[in-house]
């Protein structure tokens, strides 16, 4: 659209320490317009968010705010001058406890010229002219804490518009809603278009961005890796640009297996998802990818019994297999290395030796009492097998890089044989040599077990399995051996294209 | 890269080691230095005799600590050990003096006390989702009320007017009270009491139950990362529901030591107990730098809290000057623990 953009970002850069998270990042953002930005994890998105709301102070760089310098110090400047943020979290936005009246008005009742006294019909009648100016349908008595989700969102969007902005920014705003709820957001968010407002939207959702979009801005590592303006817009690039490929890229020589492990048929783990049916061969790895977001995590918690299936059944080595509870899944042979490792993973108070041998202390034990001579070697074992940089088994987990503290997360579960080893995201937070060794022995260890890694990059999948296949819309919609891969329809499939229609 | 990593973490032990030393020994030279102190400046002190008293003296808040330290563990808390413990207390008492029963009968009725409160703490907190303080909390007043109805508010005694105005002729028997009386000849005749025993025996059994067994380790992980024990397979709510019940019966085996001490059902008594029990097992946590709940550092709390009582009194400090000395200890202890260490941010 030629418009002149009302919304300016120059050459931005940002460090950490000796991590560089933005290098040099050029956007513009026009009134009216959504322009949706894209990145996976780590790609910078929320740094730059945080930037342009006033949470970090830049590197480098110029921003401006229709045609002037925007150099917000604080988020209350950023407010001030137009420029507003709607976070992930909902109830960041909302105050749990207080009407709708006094959250759509809850930032008049601080700062300058803000009266000493709460004057409840003031606070009503400015409630409802900004209530009137969104369409929102809500009481403005009810309190906040008895409305849904998709009305606290409505809410703190409603607030964040009564400072009249010329830039809002929604984080991942559909990210806990549901498909009803999300249509009402859309509507909304037509309804700003409409006024003018321009909107930077940050979302893995296809199905949000094909609704939304009039602009994609696909990031990677921290800088803008494409932008895609062209009606029709193309999304499968966008997804391109957005995962990337490397030009180093660590093939593997794709094996196939002949005896089935495991196999789910007609599993369904959301409602109105596509039946998912699988299966699972011995000594093969085979990779989950999909956007954040399409239940690759679901998933891993259902096979790993931690969730129940809505329908379908699974099956372990011919005989059924329905799980109810992690503990029954690890006794039948089927171990997950849990995404996110802080939140699920390690036990801070645990050194080395004892978040390896965690959940098999009945078998390192006699009568209840620990067998530690049993317990050490194993650990020095494992330490040995993936190469831990550590000085002894002994060492605090606090004292590790995330890449050795994520290689003692596998570790843990690769101290006894599975049947079926899952790993949701193996490869996050952890630098490119940990990741090679992971990948490694991952795979010189495949025999006589099924692998499964769940994977939203691309390159960790085509560098790690055997076969690759494709999630989208919690369900898998493609599959790929990882031999003359055709990555232009692979990445049709992740980006969710018309080809397979949305139930 | 192997051997930079090396290199900094040496280069760090050595710039922490003074550090390191505080907080790993701090509270034991703390102790030492305190006894060195009271048995030059207060006579008898440092004689086998005061040091018993010392043990006498923290028998029952030790075997409460060692209780709360098992929910410590699993990342909760327990305030209703103080009236666990009475309400065994007057159990023990009624169920003697009033229904006429033996020692045995007295006993186990204690014991089911602490293990049905226990359960019911642990249901409340696991399966209601109560928060632990509020739980248990609510449990102490509840007791606190409970203990009082059947003898409409009166302590219990032999030859006591019951409510229906009938007489209460049952009395203590013998080998009940020897549980808080009878002392142990050891080296010089009737030395050790029997509270001491049974303390140095559970502070035993749950040190090794804590630190070799494997139920002991859960216990820690599930207090540690709730989750991540859960995906390691462990029944995490069955866990939490069990420390629970260890404290209960611990805090109730507190009440059969003090009813066999006091030799009646005084209503008015075990004030201090929750607040001791507390202190000495957060003093715990600063024992050896462990910086968590510990049985070894919760005995060692309780010991301190004993010699730091018993010597002041020793040199005549006014009582009311106790509290104060024990609340200034903890808060030392506390700030050893978490801002020193800086592994209390778990």
């Amino acid at each position: 659209m030629g418009a002149d953009a009302v919304f300016h970002v120059e050459g931005l850069r940002k460090s950490f320490g000796q991590n560089e998270v933005l290098g040099g990042i050029s956007l513009e953002l026009h009134a009216g317009e959504v322009t949706v930005l894209m990145g996976a994890n780590g790609a910078g998105k929320s740094t730059l968010v945080k930037i342009i709301s006033g949470v970090y102070a830049r590197g480098a760089g110029t921003m401006r705010l229709a045609g002037d310098a925007f150099d917000p110090q604080t988020p209350a400047e950023a407010i001030r001058a137009g420029v507003v943020t709607v976070h992930q979290n909902i109830n960041d936005g909302v105050v749990a406890d207080l009407d709708v009246a006094t959250n759509l008005t809850l930032d008049r009742l601080s700062g300058k010229g803000a009266s000493m006294l709460f004057k409840p019909a003031n606070i009503r009648a400015e409630a409802k002219a900004v209530a009137d100016r969104m369409g929102l349908a809500i009481d403005l008595k009810a309190r906040v804490s008895d409305l849904s989700l998709a009305d606290r969102q409505m809410v703190a969007i409603a607030r964040a518009m009564a400072h009249e902005p010329k830039v809002l920014i929604l984080d991942e705003p559909t990210s806990s809603l549901s498909s009803a709820e999300a249509d009402r957001l859309f509507s909304l968010i037509d309804r700003l278009r409409g006024h003018g407002v321009a909107i930077l939207y940050i979302s893995h959702r296809m199905s949000d961005i094909r609704r939304l979009a009039d602009r994609i801005v696909s990031m990677r590592d921290g800088v803008i890796s494409g932008v895609f303006d062209q009606k029709p817009l193309d999304y499968e690039g966008a997804v391109n640009a957005m995962l990337g490929r490397k030009i180093h890229l660590d093939r593997v020589v794709a094996r196939s297996s002949a005896s089935a492990v495991f196999t789910a048929e007609g599993l369904r783990i959301a409602h109105g998802a596509k039946p998912i049916s699988m299966t699972l061969g011995a000594g093969e790895v085979v990779a989950i990818t999909g956007l954040v977001g399409v239940g690759k995590t679901a998933l891993a918690e259902t096979l790993f019994g931690v969730r129940r299936p809505l329908a379908g059944a699974m099956q372990m080595d011919g005989k059924p297999y329905a799980p109810a509870s992690a503990r029954e899944a690890i006794a039948a042979g089927v171990f997950l290395v849990a995404k996110d490792r802080t939140e699920s993973g390690i036990v801070a108070g645990f050194n080395i030796e004892r978040n390896i041998s965690l959940p098999f202390l009945k078998r390192m034990s006699s009568l209840g009492v620990m067998k530690k001579r049993a317990e050490r070697l194993a650990a020095r074992r494992q330490i040995d097998e993936l190469g831990i940089v550590c000085r002894s088994e002994k060492d605090e987990l606090s004292a590790l890089s995330g890449g050795n503290q994520q290689k003692v997360m596998v570790a843990r579960w690769m101290s006894q044989a599975s049947r079926l080893f899952i790993l949701d995201e193996p490869f996050q937070g952890v630098d490119i040599s940990a990741r090679r060794d992971i990948a490694a022995k991952l795979r010189a260890s495949a025999d006589g077990r099924a692998t499964l890694i769940f994977v939203t990059e691309i390159d960790e999948a085509l560098e790690t399995a055997d076969r690759i296949l494709v999630m989208s819309e919690h369900t898998i919609v493609g599959e790929h051996r990882n031999a003359d891969i055709d990555l232009d329809r692979l990445l049709a499939e992740v980006a969710g294209g018309p080809l397979h229609g949305v139930a | 890269m192997n051997s930079s990593l090396a290199g900094r973490a040496t280069a760090r032990e050595r710039s922490m080691t003074l550090r390191d030393y505080a907080i790993r020994y701090g509270f034991i030279i703390l102790l030492v230095g305190l006894i060195a102190y009271f048995a030059i400046a207060a006579d008898g002190f440092a004689s086998p005799q005061s040091a018993v008293f010392i043990f006498q003296s923290v028998a029952i808040t030790g075997v409460l600590a060692l209780g709360v330290t098992a929910t410590l563990v699993v990342g909760g808390f327990d305030l209703s050990i103080g009236s666990v413990a009475t309400s065994a207390m007057m159990a023990a008492s009624y169920a003697m003096v009033v229904l006429e029963q033996n020692a045995i009968v007295a006993v186990i009725a204690c014991l089911v006390i602490g293990v049905i409160v226990g359960l019911i703490n642990g249901w409340l907190i696991v399966y209601m989702r109560v928060p632990d303080l509020l739980a248990t909390l609510g449990m102490m007043f509840l007791l606190l009320g409970l203990q009082r109805i059947p003898t409409e508010g009166r302590s219990i005694a032999t030859g006591m007017t019951m409510p229906d105005g009938s007489v209460a002729n049952g009395k203590f028997s013998e080998a009940f009270l020897a549980l808080g009386r009878h002392r142990i000849d050891f080296f010089i005749p009737n030395l050790i009491p029997v509270s001491v025993v049974v303390l140095v025996v559970l502070a035993l059994l749950i040190w090794f139950f804590l630190e070799y067994t494997r139920f002991g380790r859960m216990m820690y992980a599930v207090g540690s990362n709730e989750r991540a024990a859960e995906l390691a397979g462990a029944p995490v709510k069955a866990y939490k529901i069990w420390a629970y019940v260890i404290s209960g019966v611990f805090a109730s085996i507190g009440g059969i030591l003090l009813a066999a001490r006091l030799g009646r059902g005084d209503i008015a008594s075990g004030n201090n107990l929750l607040l001791d029990a507390v202190a000495a097992a957060l003093i715990g946590y600063a024992v050896l730098g462990a910086a968590k709940p510990n049985a070894f550092g919760t005995a060692v709390g309780a010991v301190f809290v004993g010699v730091l009582l018993q010597g002041l009194t020793m040199m005549n400090a006014p009582y009311y000057t106790q509290d104060f000395v024990k609340g200034a200890v903890l808060v030392v202890a506390l700030v050893f623990t978490f801002a020193l260490s800086g592994r209390g941010k778990r």
